[in-house]
């Protein structure tokens, strides 16, 4: 998903994937495909940039971020804030999801489950701890506004879901 | 200024964002839960940050040298677009739930419009909105089905809220000259056509959460034209205090 939309240049990965997500750490940028386009023009790199949510306030961080990391080679960024079209969880890379599972926050499932989750309906996400899917919704929004915050039923660990957006 | 009736369109829809907003984060470290008052300031936070998006490009129509943030804190009372419903008080917790259920769904009723404009700018940010309010909904809506069928006293505090915050919700469907024109030209809403699709989705909920759908014939509106009730200015002396008081501060 994220190679079809988004336009990077291949010599800029290297530099991209050292900066992360400050909330998740261990995504980078390119794992939550919130850099839609990334080209160096005449000595100077033009980012897209979108943000997860709206009032994402880690947006400014990475911009800030991306920066710092591009001066380091001598290089000068523009970083221009794009919303359409707008950030989807679909747009996180396979390696993203397992990294955010390791790190201990559940994947989002499809858009339907996700729905019969946060209703209450059903019991589908996964504990990152002990894998077991007998857990329930505590909020619908957790930490962060892109997550929920979940219990396990089985091990008792408090854990947050990354909600679907789609 | 290049077109002064979307100028006073975006405001008339952004400032309801923003003002809500502001009361949802008055409550930070006072929800009556921890999960809850995380709830309310992510909800604060989505409505703040649609707000930008939506006063960066006001600005960007204002051509003189002015920001978001003049747009946000530097303007009289008079000069604020927004619905008197979402300056209404914190009263309680069900005056917070009421307030934003009945914001809520017309809040998203009125992005699945406008995320058909022609205007890129205002449907980019309606679709991102859109997948942000569903959540508000889903969450506001949930709380007053939990409040008005649960205990004698939530049911209570839930119906006093409705009853009381009913009499604004006739205005969200007042249409300034801004919002008339816009429409006209088609790239604003004509927000009169689901007024009635409005009442219906809320008081589907009302009746679920087993309270009463107010039969109040009394509206009162003026908010959209800068006809503010008493709690604005109080509002507005917190949002502007550190750049009234520190002029172009910033941290």
């Amino acid at each position: 998903m994220l190679t079809e939309t988004a336009h990077i240049e291949n010599h800029l990965i290297p530099v991209l994937e050292t900066v992360s997500d400050p909330e998740i750490p261990v995504l980078t940028v390119l794992d939550l495909g919130v850099i839609r386009e990334a080209v160096e023009k005449d000595g100077v790199v033009h980012i897209k940039l979108t943000p997860t949510y709206s009032g994402c306030p880690a947006m400014d961080v990475i911009s800030d971020d991306l920066k710092a990391a591009f001066s380091e080679i001598g290089k000068e960024v523009k970083v221009e804030l794009i919303l359409s079209p707008a950030w989807s969880t679909d747009w996180i890379s396979e390696t993203g999801m397992r990294k955010m599972e390791e790190y201990g926050i559940a994947r989002p499932l499809s858009e339907t489950s996700d729905k019969d989750v946060l209703l209450g309906n059903k019991k589908l996400v996964k504990c990152p701890q002990c894998g077991s899917t007998n857990t329930h919704l505590v909020s619908q929004f957790g930490s962060t506004a892109c997550k929920a915050l979940f219990k396990c039923d089985d091990c008792q660990e408090p854990f947050d879901y990354f909600k679907c957006l789609k | 200024m290049k077109n002064q009736n979307l100028y006073n369109y975006i405001l008339t829809i952004a400032d309801n964002s923003l003002i809500l907003a502001q009361r949802l984060g008055e409550l930070c470290g006072h929800g009556p839960s921890l999960e809850t008052d995380i709830a309310l300031t992510n909800i604060s936070l989505d409505l703040l940050g649609q707000t930008r998006s939506y006063y960066q490009y006001a600005a960007k129509i204002l051509d003189e040298n002015k920001t978001e943030d003049d747009i946000a804190f530097l303007r009289i009372e008079r000069e604020y677009k927004n619905c008197l419903l979402v300056e209404q008080p914190n009263t309680h917790f069900g005056y917070v739930i009421g307030r934003q259920f009945l914001f809520d769904v017309y809040h998203l009723m009125l992005m699945e419009k406008l995320q058909n404009s022609p205007d890129e700018t205002l449907s980019a940010i309606a679709k991102k909105g859109i997948k942000e309010i569903s959540y508000h909904k889903r969450f506001s809506s949930d709380w007053v089905k939990r409040l008005g069928d649960g205990t004698e006293e939530s049911k209570a505090k839930m119906q006093e809220a409705i009853d009381d915050l009913w009499r604004f919700t006739d205005e969200l469907f007042f249409m300034t000259n801004a919002e008339k024109k816009l429409a006209e030209e088609g790239i604003g809403v004509d927000i009169s056509t689901f007024k009635e699709k409005y009442y219906q989705e809320v008081s589907e909920v009302l009746k679920e959460a087993t309270l009463t759908v107010p039969e109040n014939k009394y509206f009162t509106k003026g908010g959209k034209e800068g006809i503010h009730s008493e709690h604005m200015g109080y509002l507005l002396a917190d949002l502007q205090y550190m750049q009234r008081t520190y002029p172009n501060m910033s941290w």
